[in-house]
């Protein structure tokens, strides 16, 4: 099928194209340079904005914590529920939507791929399992290794060489794609019931510190030359004062980088930008985050939004659940994972009254805000964490108009305003910096060349709004913005029509990445044998079906490592 | 007649002949056999291998009886299956399980009677007409 | 003759999968395992096989061929206005994912046999929460293992020695650990336990806010609660409050007895409670291999875990009102298909009698006694030993069923029976 948009207004920073009336040609699922008209189906999109479809590289959709929430809140789906209709399938909202829904809403939103970013690799066939029935949608997930026994006592043993092996091994069995880390060693402490209060603090009975793990996976990736960097989590999420353990993590890898490319991303940093020595003089930390990053070209960001209403936290962080739930005293689930990680679920309503979650509120954008370079601090809500990923267009308004983070403010708590920096805070995203944050930057960060742009040769990954980006002011015309996100025009995944104001009109089965890396292979042959006797001896299922097959995936699309750097 | 408490579970002898067949002699036998305290029996005068008649709020069977320490008295246990659910209501209290275990139930010897066979059993319960 | 290694076991919810099987000539002639169930599941499986489509004709079941079986299915769900799909917990999630597409395109209601075993903890979960961990976290570090109204000696034959009390692990060895039963009766596993605590039937309730009370130091005047002397429950209370990590693995004797989901709300909570003291995870002992990738899938398609109803066009979940016992007592469904289960032999005698009163179809490797009384039974090949796919164990832990072995010739596996019927029932629809 061949297709030509015509007439719209192109937004395209990876090709430096803003707002200029171009065409985009689509033929056998990819951009050409042009079609035939006669042949081609010509949709007129005069004077609509026009971007590559987004790119979301943290939201929780997958696997087995995501479907704990689901199972243990049927309240947060008996309001929110679609019918079936067509090739639709029916399904439930909110916070933790059923698995086709997820696709169908991302689709409506323009968004054609989606990252899972926490796996615990011994229940990545459930996340598989969950990947493979979204439909629409390209995905991968990222397998845990910030608590793993192996990884902690290779690094530990100062055998970064064997630790490499072993994670390309593991990333190959259970086809993950980056290398995840969430509350480094802090995880292994919650299963005896403790914490790892801090950055240079021992993990009981392994004897290492977050700080060398971090810094032994920053150089494991590059070792292994994985296309995204190590994509991290850090110590003490969600504690005020935090910022400064940020800090600390951020620098503590610093000298690892070489040249401009970012060697790690620090994931839904607004949970990690705290001030204040407790909750009552919880305070931003976000100027100081920003400061940092902006000074610093080997960090990338994302910031994890906080939305006003009802959702579910869920996070590999078992011990920061644990400690929410003593906070919040409602529903609280936990699920340790043997050798590698944990989790925990606790159902949360954000209130505009409280004045924690106004600071929370008024971190994530300021992180947006105050960080200069789109191409560094991505647009996410953590989802479902800070909130679900269908607020999406509200946050991308607030980002485009100081007078709607204004009306917001409004509302708050007098102290969270003095206690923040959003009041004094000018800039205002346009929609270069957006489709930057959304889509370019994204699919750069996650070394998809195929994604985020409409170059010749990119996949026909298109999400057409119906907005005039000429006419229209979002400083002003804010809920404009955010009714035309979030219900794209038209949405085309792989050169094929998907979504049409609203409906879904097509559901295609979409991509599983994974990478398909490995370490020399003389250094393979030692490990593997040695993982495969202490397998039996710390798993509880046999190494054979610890693995599983390329069939496994709906559609398998394995990525080639990249060259390791220098 | 004297009242007992019902405990319907799961028997090793049970799950084993399960895989053998329902139709199975092993797996009939287990679960046409109820098992009692021998204290219990002496009280009601039987032995092992007689018949008894159960009867709950729900429904009446005859079944054979056999004697376990592991049971206790003032209780009976009938290894799930088709016989002891004729014994079982339906009656949920919006939970959607039905009460399996700890139900009143009374137990008499049944001299003169046995235990239904299986497949005629099925035929005549719910059988259509 | 073939050696295949590390077999996963299609029996229990401990989803074993270090088995030996042997096969020559396509037969199973050995298994190494030391599991009585898991022997006799493997070597028996094929034992007495019905390998022929039957329909009812004049009270009896007559042979006759896929298709025409095919399409007796089809036109029961389509004429049907209310039909109830079930069972679905001895399969593979393959299958289960074509049970709720097929339940959503007739508009019926879909209940997997959770309804019946762990369904009331279900409840207590969606209530409270559930602070659990993978198996192998009770073998790494477990120090207390309670077992609460279950009894895995005969249900989960090498659960204690793969994964709790008799298991060697990273941080604990098996003299290492304590083991507490409670139980109405001394069951087998109530033997071997250091501690075992008998409670009076329907009275865990009562035994579980007395331990609260003592965790949180409040004074017990009676001399017992639920049947068990003050001193023993001070005595649980305290090997709880002191270990370093516990477990409390429950069973049917919770779920089944009075109080149901109330007394997994007391469990939930006491675990809870004990979080504040020490570390606690409380997990369900699931009973049929894959009734947990039952639940998993109903959620993550559907949202719900089991008693899905698809009437209105999506899913609903109203355990009281579209759970199975509930839906067949009170005569709701005009219809059912019984998928990978057996509900003759494990439902209450009036739901049995409704589910016998109306058209009733059956997907079964075997005669079962629901096959026995049903107006279609369509033979499939035996899942995790004819046919892969995927099962979930009791922890959430998925893995890949191995097929060490072919079907009979022109058995299928459920998974494309239940397609073909789908494409059936799309174009009987389509028809009309």
């Amino acid at each position: 099928m061949e297709y030509l948009l015509k007439n719209g207004y192109v937004v395209d920073p990876a090709n430096k194209i803003d707002c200029e009336r171009k065409d985009i040609a689509v033929k056998d699922g990819k951009i050409v340079e042009s079609v035939d008209e006669s042949k081609a189906k010509v949709i007129d999109v005069k004077d609509m904005l026009v971007m590559p479809g987004g790119v979301d590289l943290h939201s929780h959709i997958a696997g087995s914590k995501v479907n704990i929430g689901r199972l243990f809140r049927p309240e947060d789906h008996y309001k929110d529920y679609e019918v079936k209709k067509g090739v639709r399938r029916s399904g439930v909202g909110h916070s933790v939507p059923s698995i086709f829904t997820t696709g169908y809403r991302y689709a409506t939103l323009g968004y054609t791929t989606v990252f899972e970013p926490a796996t615990p690799p011994l229940k990545t066939v459930h996340t598989h399992d969950e990947l493979n029935d979204i439909p629409i949608l390209d995905k991968a997930c990222f397998p845990l290794f910030g608590n793993n026994w192996f990884v902690m006592e290779y690094i530990r043993d100062g055998k970064l060489e064997e630790c490499a092996a072993y994670i390309a091994w593991l990333m190959r069995s259970v086809k993950g794609y980056a290398i995840k880390v969430v509350d480094p060693g802090g995880v292994e402490a919650w299963k005896w019931g403790g914490t790892v209060q801090d950055f240079d603090q021992e993990v009981p009975r392994f004897g290492i510190t977050p700080r060398e793990i971090v810094r032994g996976l920053v150089k494991v990736n590059k070792m292994l030359g994985l296309p995204h960097p190590i994509h991290v989590h850090a110590n003490q999420l969600g504690v005020p004062g935090n910022y400064k353990t940020t800090l600390r993590t951020l620098d503590a890898v610093k000298d690892l980088a070489a040249g401009d490319r970012p060697i790690i991303h620090l994931t839904h940093v607004q949970f990690n930008a705290y001030g204040g020595v407790d909750y009552l003089s919880l305070s931003s930390g976000a100027d100081a985050v920003a400061d940092y990053v902006n000074k610093n070209p080997h960090v990338t960001i994302d910031i994890g939004q906080v939305i006003f209403g009802d959702t579910t936290t869920m996070t590999a962080d078992g011990p920061f659940e644990y400690k929410l739930f003593t906070l919040l005293r409602g529903k609280w689930a936990n699920a340790d994972v043997e050798v590698e990680t944990g989790a925990g679920v606790v159902p949360i309503t954000y209130s505009r009254s409280n004045y924690v979650h106004a600071v929370m509120w008024a971190i994530g954008l300021e992180l947006a805000l105050l960080i200069e370079d789109p191409w560094r601090v991505f647009i996410t809500t953590d989802h479902p964490n800070g909130g679900p990923f269908t607020e999406y267009p509200r946050v991308f308004s607030w980002l485009m108009s100081k007078e709607a983070r204004a009306k917001v403010l409004k509302k708050l708590p007098r102290l969270a305003r003095a206690r923040t920096n959003l009041k004094d805070i000018d800039r205002e995203y346009t929609f270069y910096d957006l489709a930057i944050s959304t889509r370019a930057a994204t699919a750069k960060i996650l070394g998809l060349s195929n994604k985020g742009h409409l170059g010749v040769g990119a996949d026909a990954d298109i999400a057409v709004y119906n907005i005039n980006p000429k006419e229209v002011n979002p400083s002003k015309d804010y809920k404009t913005v955010r009714q035309a996100f979030a219900k794209a025009y038209l949405t085309m995944k792989d050169g094929e029509i998907v979504a049409k104001e609203g409906e879904i009109v097509s559901a295609p089965v979409g991509r599983t990445y994974w990478v398909n890396t490995k370490a020399p292979q003389d250094i393979e042959d030692a490990v593997i044998p040695e993982v495969k006797r202490l397998f039996e001896d710390y798993y509880t299922i046999r190494y054979e079906n610890y693995y599983i097959p390329e069939s496994y995936l709906a559609c398998s699309a394995p990525i080639q490592p990249l060259e390791p750097a220098g | 007649m004297v009242r007992f408490t019902l405990l319907t579970g799961r028997s090793l002898v049970q799950g084993v002949g399960k895989e053998a067949g329902k139709f199975s002699d092993k797996y009939i036998q287990e679960v046409s056999t109820c098992q009692m305290d021998p204290e219990d029996l002496k009280m009601l005068n039987i032995k092992p291998g007689d018949c008894v008649r159960l009867t709950t709020e729900y429904g009446s069977v005859v079944l054979k009886v056999s004697s376990s320490a592991l049971v206790h008295r003032g209780s009976v246990f009938i290894p799930y299956g088709p016989y002891a659910n004729l014994l079982i209501g339906t009656k949920t209290g919006g939970t959607g399980m039905p009460s399996f275990k700890g139900i009143p139930v009374e137990v008499e010897p049944a001299p003169g009677e046995s235990v239904p066979e299986l497949k005629e059993l099925l035929v005549k319960m719910y059988g259509r007409k | 003759m073939k050696v295949i290694n590390a077999v996963l076991c299609p029996g229990c919810g401990s989803l074993c999968d270090d088995n030996e099987v042997y096969v020559e000539d396509n037969k199973i002639v050995k298994v190494r395992t030391d599991c009585a169930i898991s022997t006799s599941k493997f070597l028996n499986f094929n034992k007495d096989r019905n390998t022929t489509p039957l329909i009812r004709v004049d009270g009896e079941l007559k042979p006759t061929t896929l298709e025409a079986a095919i399409e007796r299915v089809a036109r029961i769900l389509v004429e049907a206005e209310y039909p109830l799909i079930y069972g679905w917990s001895l399969t593979s999630c393959e299958a289960q994912k074509k049970g709720v597409e097929l339940a959503e395109e007739v508009g019926g209601v879909i209940d997997n046999t959770t309804t019946v075993c762990h369904g009331p903890s279900i409840l207590g979960v969606q209530d409270f929460g559930e602070p659990t961990c993978s198996l192998g976290e009770v073998r790494a570090r477990a120090d207390l293992i309670i077992y609460w109204g279950c009894n895995p000696s005969s249900a989960h034959t090498r659960h204690m020695k793969r994964y709790s009390s008799l298991s060697k692990g990273r941080f604990r060895l098996p003299e290492q650990r304590k083991v507490v039963v409670v139980d109405v009766r001394k069951t087998p596993t109530a033997r071997n336990a250091n501690l075992f605590i008998q409670v009076k039937p329907n009275q865990d309730y009562e035994l579980m806010a007395a331990l609260k009370m003592m965790l949180q130091n409040e004074e017990i005047e009676e001399q017992e609660v639920a049947g068990v002397p003050v001193e023993q429950i001070e005595e649980l209370a305290e090997l709880m409050r002191s270990c370093e990590f516990g477990v409390l693995f429950f069973g049917l004797g919770l779920t089944m007895s009075e109080g149901k989901e109330r007394n997994i709300d007391g469990a939930i909570t006491l675990v809870r409670e004990l979080n504040r003291w020490t570390k606690f995870a409380i997990m369900p002992m699931r009973g049929h291999y894959n009734v947990t990738g039952a639940n998993k899938v109903f959620t993550w398609q559907t949202g719900y875990p089991y008693a899905v109803d698809f009437s209105r066009g999506y899913p609903r979940y109203e355990p009281g009102d579209t759970t199975a016992v509930d839906v067949l007592s009170r005569g709701y469904n005009d219809a059912t298909l019984v998928v990978a289960s057996d509900p003759v032999a494990n439902l209450p005698k009036d739901a049995v009698k409704h589910l016998c009163s109306k058209p009733l179809a059956v997907i079964d490797p075997h005669i079962s006694l629901t096959a026995f009384m049903a107006d279609v039974v369509i033979p499939c090949a035996f899942v995790g030993i004819e046919e892969g796919g995927t099962a979930y164990r009791m922890d959430g832990v998925g893995m890949i069923l191995k097929k060490v072995v072919e079907p009979p010739e022109g058995i299928l596996p459920d998974t494309q029976i239940l397609d073909l019927i789908l494409k059936r029932v799309r174009e009987l629809k389509g028809g009309r």
